[in-house]
């Protein structure tokens, strides 16, 4: 049951990454996509009635390692306190401008809301990606189960390391690296006209610095932690997740070449999911590996609840699940077809 | 102010009072934009689709400030009351996990048709998509209020040997009593909000002598719906509300009242200031035994003071506490007699020529923010000095390794966001409001 409901956190995870990956994206490309009123409008049209809900991943998979595992929730939230807030104060300015950007129809206004989106939807990932950087570098946990730590501190790893060393950047910047390849595919696939030119002469570009930036933090995360690797040959999930992202790799080169957009972007999404299932895989049952002490490591099997409260949990889920995958087929079906500008003083 | 746990309270406290002016409107405007809908889809007539098309502006900028301001609290579990979510994940995770499943997922893909799809959806669609919110955004009321119903009246729960709370019943958890009858009080309230946003609005158009039609419109449904609702946020719910304080937090109650002695036949305190050094209700006016008929629901009911119980055990902010049971139940009183009376004369057919009722209709609409504010202060004033009432203090909840230079920086980082997005919303609100109703004619 604890097995199974890592699976289902991490999962719900990918799901977010995945989903809010490519708003992500389209908000990281806007200003060089879009140029105009009018284009940077379609930008946010795609984008506009999906963003949300999509931000409801994070919401949906935190209460579910909230329900399942708080000692991790709560070690995990507090001893990255200064980072975990960044990210809430990217998220609601991101929102904010998305929302708020097409009321007033007025230049100055229209940039300061461009800006904004832009910038937090550069930090976010950023600062996403570290967070996972630091589940697989490990955190100074001590038996108290928990730990604090600066932003950052010479940025070199070691035994006081920053929530942000040089490892984590790196992880962060192959996080903004994907999703902003992974927004190019989705701004290619929906839009049309310059958007949709410039969004595919860029993503043939982006895709190579993700293969290269993938080389580069596959072999850091090597050697700063090098037992994660050791748990491939006995973990048979990891080569399924492994299969899946090198397929999703493969969709997205060939749906780049064929001008089949659609096609990439399932890869891309496919590629997202497995490596984040493959690096659960690896770490598995380790959700938070203490640097100090192994002993002090938390996992699966000694930060979960008791099993009724598991099993409660995953009648809801069961139910909830399909529904949620539904909404998000019913609104794609909803949106389908390339997007436009909406009328002034109506849409995103 | 060098103490983490001061800055954790205040930064908590300021962030969901906040928060919460939002939700308060969406969930009571949602209601009445299914009732404008219904009557758009019933009556055929344009006038009410068109005054459901200028709320749901209104609920739409509202609704933006909602998330945004909402996705900080959940964050809050985990940075700042580490110790708190440690030990009752496992319970409270489950509600809060339901919320985004069940709630927000509901919300968040209805939200843009609600919006922008009323041209590319059917009529009957469009009546769908407003019903998809206000189920939604009532659902996520409910999981929250049963969130801190745990908090008020812990059920359906076991503490483990390592002092973490497991769930033992589902059902209990998610029905606990307190929570049918908060969920009730509260929910009541935020469509005596929105009743009293639009009777506002519908009086400033009256008063201004503009956009005819639909001024009364908007005073028409926000007067009735106004004064059934402010009935209904008293008796029965408020009602029902005070007697599970009574039975479950008597302590509360004492506090609430600003009650130091037991006694049968105890009086209700309409005015006096609470002096706790001294034990005594100071300049008081108190109507006889009101107070034990509210409570126990007979006049000689004994209701205890405070002074029979141990003081490590008395809400800490007493006179705060006492002030906001005062204002709440004040202008509770008030709503109800300026909505009767409103109501009255629009029977009479007299309410549109009545300028001095218009200009108290349009100033009114603070009133239900403030009560529901103070409200809300009441519940969480007075379940301290407990996190969880009676077995985990809040004294005991904070992050340990969070320190206080972390959470001021935070909270004053909110009072800056909160800043900008005040100017923001208000701005923008007021432009909505400037241009009417007629200017988003389909």
């Amino acid at each position: 049951m604890e097995m199974l409901w890592f699976w289902l956190v991490s999962v719900m995870v990918a799901i977010y990454v995945v989903m809010d990956g490519f708003d992500f994206g389209a908000g990281i490309l806007h200003l060089v996509v879009a140029k105009t009123n009018e284009e940077r409008r379609e930008v946010l049209g795609a984008i506009g009635p999906l963003w949300d809900g999509n931000e409801v991943w994070l919401l949906a998979g935190g209460g579910s390692l909230f329900l399942a595992f708080p000692k991790v929730l709560a070690a995990g939230f507090s001893g990255f306190y200064l980072a975990m807030w960044l990210v809430v104060w990217c998220l609601m300015l991101r929102g904010i401008s998305i929302e708020f950007r097409s009321h007033v129809e007025d230049g100055l206004w229209r940039h300061f809301w461009d800006g904004t989106f832009a910038v937090s939807s550069v930090l976010l990932p950023v600062l996403l990606g570290a967070a996972l950087g630091n589940v697989l570098r490990g955190v100074p946990l001590d038996g108290s189960g928990y730990f604090g730590m600066p932003l950052w501190t010479d940025f070199r790893l070691g035994a006081h390391p920053g929530i942000l060393d040089w490892y984590t950047v790196l992880i962060g910047l192959f996080a903004l690296a994907t999703v902003a390849a992974h927004g190019a595919l989705f701004l290619a696939w929906k839009t049309e006209g310059p958007v949709h030119d410039r969004a595919k002469g860029l993503a043939p570009v982006l895709w190579g610095l993700v293969a290269l930036l993938w080389m580069l933090a596959s072999y850091a995360t090597a050697m700063v932690n090098p037992g994660v690797f050791h748990n491939l040959p006995k973990a048979p999930l990891a080569w399924v997740a492994t299969l899946v992202f090198l397929v999703g790799l493969g969709l997205v080169f060939t749906g780049i070449r064929r001008e089949r957009f659609l096609m990439g972007f399932v890869g891309s999404g496919a590629f997202i999911l497995g490596l984040l299932a493959a690096s659960a895989a690896c770490v598995y049952p380790v959700m938070l590996k203490s640097t100090l002490d192994p002993a002090f490591d938390l996992t699966a099997l000694n930060a979960s609840v008791g099993v009724y409260g598991l099993r409660s949990g995953l009648v809801w889920w069961l139910i909830g699940f399909p529904i949620a995958v539904g909404y998000v087929v019913f609104l794609f079906r909803f949106h389908r077809g390339k997007v436009k500008a909406a009328a002034e003083g109506e849409g995103y | 102010m060098g103490d983490p746990l001061f800055w954790h309270r205040l930064q908590f406290g300021f962030t969901a009072t906040y928060h919460y002016l939002f939700p308060q409107l969406t969930m009571g405007l949602a209601f009445l934009i299914v009732v404008l809908k219904a009557l758009g889809l019933k009556t055929g007539e344009a006038r009410y689709n068109d005054a459901a098309r200028f709320w749901i502006r209104i609920f739409g900028i509202n609704f933006a400030v909602g998330v945004v301001t909402g996705i900080p609290l959940e964050f809050q579990f985990g940075t700042n009351w580490a110790k708190f979510s440690h030990i009752s994940g496992g319970i409270i995770g489950q509600t809060l996990g339901m919320e985004g499943m069940f709630a927000f997922f509901l919300e968040s893909s209805f939200l843009g048709m609600l919006i922008w799809g009323e041209k590319k959806l059917s009529p009957k669609g469009h009546f769908g998509a407003a019903l998809a919110l206000w189920l939604g955004s009532w659902l996520s009321g409910y999981f929250i209020i049963a969130t801190n119903a745990f908090m008020q009246h812990p059920v359906g729960y076991a503490m483990a040997p390592d002092g973490t709370l497991q769930l033992t019943s589902f059902w209990a958890f998610l029905l606990n009593p307190w929570a049918l009858g908060q969920y009730a009080h509260n929910m009541i309230a935020a469509v005596v909000t929105g009743s009293f946003v639009v009777a506002a609005i519908g009086a400033f158009w009256t008063l201004k002598g503009i956009h005819a039609e639909q001024a009364r419109l908007n005073l028409r449904v926000g007067t009735i719906a106004g004064l059934i609702f402010s009935v209904l946020v008293a008796f029965p719910t408020g009602d029902l509300q005070g007697k599970l304080v009574a039975k479950h937090q008597p302590i509360t109650l004492a506090a609430m009242e600003g009650r130091f002695e037991s006694g049968p036949r105890a009086g209700l305190t309409l005015i006096g200031q609470p002096n706790v050094a001294k034990r005594k209700i100071e300049n008081p006016i108190q109507v006889p035994a009101v107070l034990s008929f509210i409570a126990y629901g007979t006049f000689s009911s004994n209701v205890k003071g405070l002074l029979e119980f141990p003081e490590d055990q008395w809400p800490q902010n007493i006179e705060l506490l006492y002030y906001s049971f005062h204002i709440m139940a004040g202008l509770g009183t008030l709503m109800i007699a300026l909505m009767g009376l409103a109501v009255l004369l629009l029977w009479k057919g007299r309410l549109d020529g009545n300028r001095p009722v218009l200009w108290a209709l349009m100033l009114a609409f603070p009133f239900p923010y403030i009560a529901t504010t103070a409200g809300w202060a009441v519940a969480e004033f007075g379940r301290q000095p407990w996190l969880i009432y009676g077995v985990f203090r809040t004294a005991q909840g904070g992050s340990p390794t969070v320190h206080a230079g972390h959470t001021a920086f935070t909270t004053l980082g909110f009072a800056g966001i909160f800043v900008v997005l005040s100017i923001l919303f208000l701005y923008l609100i007021g432009r909505e409001i400037a241009h009417g109703p007629a200017s988003h004619k389909a």
